[in-house]
C-alpha cells in the first residue's frame, strides 16, 4: 500500500457545521495548517440539503444550504485547507489518520485531531420494525436529499414517523414533492408543535409494529398503547428522528463512549478519553441544531489552540456525569472541579418523557450537588439545559455524578398535558 | 454471451434447461457449460440468487453433524472441497474463521464428544474438544455459563451472493442462456420438454428442477409425488460491524431436531448475523420478519455473547429453507422423462452447490445425455466485497489508475463509484438496488440510505441508461 504521508497542524474529519466552524475559529486564531476532511462531493453537511429556516441565530433565520454556505466560506476565507470527497477510514497512530480519495491514499499525522463526523437517524432496521423490506422506507435524510439534491421521485401517500422537529421538515418535503401525507404517527404523547399550515393527522401513543407489502410498500400496521392494531394504506413511510452519533471513526481509534449518548465521552473542554482528539457537534449528542454545533466548533477551538500552545492540561481522573430515567442522556459527560465550564455554562439534556415544572436533582455518592428548577416543561424531543455551577463541588476523587429529574408537584397545574390528536 | 430480461423467448431448442437460478440452479449451470451443450437457465425472478439462496447463514458447513452415509453428508463434503477452491480461484469473499460448538448445560456437554465421533464419520478428523477456561481463552465475549466446546477448524464462512452471481457469470460466459422473469407456468413433456412460461413457451430435451422453494410444484407437473416443500422461516438480525471484535469464530449451538439452532457468527463483510429461527409456514412467500422472532433472537443472543445485543442493529432479513420432511437431499434422475428433479436442498446446499452440479450432471449422462468432451472454464474475477480484502478503497494502484475506487459513495460499506460503474455494466447487470447491493454492498451498511441512499440510487439509474 503506497501511502502519501504528510503532518499537518490541525486536521478537523467532517466539514458540517461544527467542523466547519472549529475549523474556521482555528485558523483564523494562526493555528497553522487546519485542514478538514470531508467525505462527501459538497461540505455543509447536512444543512446542505435542508431547506428550511431553522438555522442561523435566533434574530436572523437562514436556510441549511445558505447557512452552509457561509460556513464554507468563513472556513476557506481564515485559510482553512477543506477537502471534499476524501474519507478517513482508519488510525495509523494516536493522532494519524489513513484517507482515501481520488488522489489516492494518504497518511495524515496532526498536532490535533477535531472529530466531527456529525449523527444519522436510526433506519427501519435499527428500530427493530419486523416486517417484510419494500422499497419506499426512507430516513429524512435520504428524503432530503434525494427530493432536494436529486429531483427524484417519492411515493404518493405518506406516513411520517416520529416527533421531534425533523418530522415536520419530512412532511414538507413530502409535499413538496407532490406526496399526500395521510399521518404523522408518534409513540409520544404529544404531536410535535405545528404551524396551522402544516396541519397534518396526527396519531400519539402509536407505534409501527409492521411494514407490509412485497416490492413496493403496501402500508403500515400500527399498534397503539392499549395493544390496538390499525392497517394505513401508504406506498412511503419516512422514519425520522432518533438520531445515533456517527460514531465509527471515533470507535475505530478507541475513544471512550458515553453510554447515554452513544458518542465519545467529552469533557467540557470538548476532549475525549485519547490526547489530542477533540470531538464536537452532533457526533456528541446526536440532532440538536446547525447553529449549536457550530458555536460548539467555535468553543472547542479554543481548547485546541491552548492545547497547540502547550498549555497542560488540567489533572486527569474526570468523573463521569451518569443520567437517570427518563433523561436519556447528558453532553458534555465527563466533569472536573478544575476543568473550564462548558460551552454556554450549561450541559444539554434530553428527556423521554414530558415532565411538567421539571427540577433537575444533581448528586454525587449521595451528597447533592445541586437542585434547579426549570422554567418550561420539558418534552421529549427538545433540549433541557442544566446550569453548571456545581462543577466545583464535584470530587474529583468521587463517584460519577448522577442528574436525575423530578417534577415539582407542590405547583398548581403540574401535569396538565394536552394531548393533540387530529 | 446472453442474459434475456423480457419479451417472448428465442425459438430454440435446448439440450437441457435448468429452473430456477439460485445456488444450486447456477452451479448446476455452470457445470453443464464445461460440454459442448446449448443450456437455458430460467429464472422467475429479476436476478439470480434472489430466493433462498440470498438469505441463509453464509456458512462454508463441513457436513460434520450429517447424517453418515447420506447423500447429503457426502455431496456436503465434497462442495466443501470444490468451493473453498473456486473461491479462491475466483474472488469470492471466503474466511477460514472456525466454528465452536457451545456447551450451555451438562447434557450439551456429554453429547459433544458423540458429535466429534460423527464428525470422524463423516469424514472430519480435525475436531478437538475445549474446556471451559480454554474456551474463555478463545471467545472472551462469551456469557457466562459456556462449559466448554467442540472445535471444528473447517467450519468457514463465504459470500453467498457472490458466490450465485460467480456461477452465474461463468455459466453465461461460457454460452449458457439466461432467462430472467420467466416463471414457468406448466410442463408438456413428449417427444422434448414443452415449458409453459410467462414469457412464452421453451423447448429442452433434458430438464433439471432445481426450483427450489418450487420444486415439489414443478414435479407434481411432471407427474411426480415425492415430497412436499414446506417452508421452514429463518430470521436472522445483522448487527454493526463495531461488533465484529466481540466474536472470533462462528459460534454454533449443540444441534437439536429442528435444525442447526441459533448460532453466532461473523460474515465476510465483517458484520456480525444472530440467528436464524426456525418457523415452518404454509406460505413460500413470508420472507417478512417478526416482533416475535427477533424478539426470540435478541434473547438467546444475549446469553450466548451479551454485548452483542447492545451494539447497533444494521439489517434484519427472514429467508425460507426448502424443508421437505426427509432427513436428506431427494435428488432423483428420471431417466425416461430425460428429467432430473434437485428438491429438499436445505442449509447446507450452499456448501454443496458445486458437488450437487457434478452429481446431477453425471446423472444426466446416465439419462441418455451425451455430454461430450469436457474443458476448463475462465475464471471470473469476481469484485472484492469482503473484508479480507484488500477492497478497492484500500489499493493505491487501483486508484491511481482509476480515481473512480478513490470516490467512496456507500460511506458505511465504503463503496465507491468506480465499483458501482463496473456493476452496471457487467455480465449480470443488477435490475434493482437490492440486486445492486448484492454485487457492491452499495446500501448495505448501517445508515440504510440516510447518507448514501439518494446518490446510489442516482448511480443506479444513470448506469441503466
Amino acid at each position: 500500500m503506497s501511502r502519501t504521508e504528510r503532518t499537518v497542524d490541525v486536521l478537523v474529519v467532517g466539514a458540517g457545521p461544527a467542523g466547519l466552524a472549529a475549523a474556521a475559529r482555528l485558523a483564523a486564531a494562526g493555528a497553522g495548517r487546519v485542514e478538514v476532511l470531508e467525505r462527501e462531493q459538497q461540505p455543509g453537511g447536512i444543512p446542505r440539503h435542508s431547506h428550511h429556516r431553522g438555522f442561523g441565530p435566533r434574530h436572523q433565520p437562514l436556510d441549511g444550504p445558505r447557512f452552509a454556505g457561509r460556513l464554507v466560506d468563513a472556513a476557506v476565507a481564515a485559510g482553512c485547507v477543506l477537502r471534499t470527497g476524501v474519507t478517513a477510514t482508519g488510525w495509523a497512530g494516536p493522532r494519524t489518520l489513513d484517507t482515501t480519495g481520488p488522489q489516492g491514499l494518504e497518511r495524515i499525522t496532526a498536532r490535533a485531531v477535531v472529530l466531527a463526523t456529525g449523527a444519522r437517524e436510526r433506519p427501519r432496521s435499527a428500530r427493530l420494525i419486523p416486517g417484510t423490506r419494500p422499497a419506499g422506507v426512507l430516513t429524512t435524510g435520504e428524503l432530503l436529499q434525494t427530493v432536494r439534491l436529486h429531483g427524484g421521485r417519492v411515493g404518493g401517500r405518506a406516513v411520517v414517523v416520529g416527533s421531534e422537529p425533523v418530522a415536520l421538515h419530512a412532511v414538507r418535503t413530502l409535499r413538496r414533492a407532490g406526496a399526500q401525507v395521510v399521518a404523522l404517527v408518534t409513540e409520544a404523547p404529544c404531536a410535535p408543535v405545528q404551524s396551522p399550515r402544516h396541519r397534518v393527522p396526527v396519531i400519539t401513543d402509536t407505534a409501527v409494529a409492521e411494514l407490509t407489502g412485497r416490492g413496493r410498500l403496501a402500508g403500515v400496521r400500527l399498534r397503539d398503547r392499549d395493544g390496538g392494531s390499525t392497517h394505513l394504506d401508504c406506498d412511503t413511510v419516512v422514519l425520522t428522528g432518533d438520531w445515533i452519533p456517527d460514531h465509527e471513526l471515533a470507535r475505530l481509534g478507541g475513544t471512550a463512549l458515553d453510554p447515554g449518548t452513544r458518542g465519545p465521552a467529552v469533557d467540557t473542554a470538548f476532549r475525549t478519553s485519547l490526547p489530542g482528539v477533540f470531538a464536537v457537534g452532533n457526533l456528541l449528542h446526536g440532532g440538536e441544531p446547525g447553529a449549536i454545533a457550530a458555536a460548539e466548533g467555535r468553543s472547542a477551538a479554543t481548547h485546541v489552540l491552548r492545547r497547540l500552545a502547550g498549555a497542560r492540561p488540567w489533572r486527569h481522573g474526570q468523573v463521569p456525569l451518569a443520567v437517570e430515567r427518563p433523561l436519556l442522556w447528558i453532553a458534555p459527560n465527563r466533569v472536573h472541579p478544575d476543568g473550564p465550564p462548558p460551552m454556554e455554562e450549561r450541559f444539554t439534556l434530553r428527556t423521554a418523557e414530558r415532565i411538567a415544572r421539571p427540577v433537575l436533582l444533581v448528586s454525587q455518592d449521595g451528597r447533592e450537588l445541586d437542585r434547579q428548577h426549570l422554567p418550561r416543561t420539558a418534552l421529549p424531543g427538545r433540549a433541557v439545559h442544566l446550569r453548571a455551577g456545581w462543577i466545583a463541588r464535584a470530587d474529583p476523587e468521587g463517584g460519577p455524578v448522577r442528574v436525575g429529574v423530578m417534577s415539582d408537584s407542590r405547583q398548581p397545574g403540574a401535569g396538565a398535558a394536552r394531548i393533540l390528536t387530529v | 454471451m446472453t442474459v434475456t430480461t423480457g419479451g417472448a423467448l428465442p425459438d430454440q431448442l435446448y439440450d437441457v434447461a435448468v429452473v430456477g437460478a439460485g445456488v444450486v440452479g447456477s452451479a448446476i449451470a455452470r457445470e453443464l457449460a464445461r460440454y459442448p451443450l446449448r443450456i437455458a437457465l430460467v429464472e422467475a425472478g429479476e436476478d439470480v440468487g434472489d430466493g433462498t439462496s440470498k438469505a441463509n447463514t453464509a456458512i462454508l458447513h463441513t457436513g460434520f453433524d450429517a447424517v453418515p452415509g447420506s447423500l447429503e453428508s457426502r455431496l456436503v463434503r465434497e462442495g466443501r472441497r470444490r468451493l473453498a477452491a473456486y473461491a479462491q480461484q475466483n474472488g469470492v469473499p471466503l474466511e477460514p474463521v472456525g466454528a465452536l460448538l457451545v456447551a450451555w448445560d451438562d447434557g450439551q456437554l456429554a453429547a459433544l464428544p458423540a458429535l466429534a465421533a460423527k464428525a470422524v464419520r463423516n469424514g472430519h478428523h480435525g475436531t478437538r474438544l475445549l474446556d471451559a477456561a480454554e474456551l474463555a481463552r478463545r471467545e472472551p465475549h462469551l456469557g457466562p455459563g459456556a462449559l466448554g466446546a467442540l472445535e471444528v477448524p473447517d467450519e468457514w464462512i463465504i459470500c453467498p451472493w457472490t458466490t450465485t452471481i460467480a456461477y452465474a457469470t461463468q455459466a453465461v460466459r461460457a454460452g449458457v442462456t439466461l432467462h430472467l422473469n420467466c416463471r414457468v407456468q406448466s410442463v408438456t413433456s413428449g417427444g422434448h420438454h414443452e415449458l409453459s412460461t410467462s414469457r412464452g413457451l421453451l423447448r429442452t430435451r433434458y430438464l433439471v428442477n432445481a426450483a427450489g422453494l418450487h420444486a415439489d410444484e414443478l414435479d407434481h407437473h411432471l407427474g411426480h409425488e415425492d415430497f412436499t416443500v414446506t417452508p421452514r422461516r429463518g430470521q436472522l438480525i445483522v448487527y454493526d460491524k463495531l461488533a465484529r471484535p466481540l466474536v472470533r469464530h462462528i459460534l454454533l449451538p449443540v444441534p437439536t431436531a429442528l435444525g442447526k439452532g441459533v448460532l453466532v457468527a461473523p460474515t465476510v463483510y465483517g458484520n456480525v448475523i444472530l440467528g436464524p429461527t426456525a418457523e415452518d409456514l404454509d406460505d413460500k412467500q413470508a420472507t417478512g420478519s417478526t416482533a416475535e422472532g427477533l424478539e426470540t433472537l435478541r434473547d438467546k443472543g444475549r446469553r450466548i455473547v451479551p454485548a452483542l445485543v447492545d451494539e447497533e442493529v444494521t439489517a434484519v432479513y427472514a429467508g425460507l429453507r426448502a424443508a421437505t420432511g426427509h432427513e436428506d437431499y431427494r435428488i432423483r434422475a428420471h431417466a425416461r422423462q430425460r428429467y432430473v428433479t434437485v428438491g429438499g436442498i436445505r442449509s447446507t446446499g450452499l456448501t454443496a452447490s458445486m458437488a450437487i452440479a457434478a452429481y446431477v450432471t453425471g446423472l444426466l449422462g446416465d439419462a441418455g445425455l451425451h455430454l461430450g468432451l469436457a474443458r476448463d472454464l475462465e475464471p471470473v474475477n469476481m469484485p472484492c466485497i469482503g473484508e479480507a480484502g484488500p477492497r478497492p478503497y484500500q489499493r493505491a494502484d487501483l486508484i491511481a489508475a482509476d480515481p473512480a475506487y478513490g470516490t467512496i459513495v456507500c460511506h458505511c460499506e465504503r463503496v465507491t463509484r468506480g465499483e458501482i460503474r463496473d456493476a452496471m455494466s457487467s455480465t449480470l447487470p443488477p435490475a434493482s438496488l437490492d440486486a445492486l447491493r448484492r454485487r457492491t454492498r452499495a446500501g448495505a451498511g448501517r445508515c440504510q440510505g440516510f447518507h448514501c441512499g439518494a446518490v446510489v440510487r442516482a448511480l443506479f439509474e444513470e448506469g441503466r441508461g
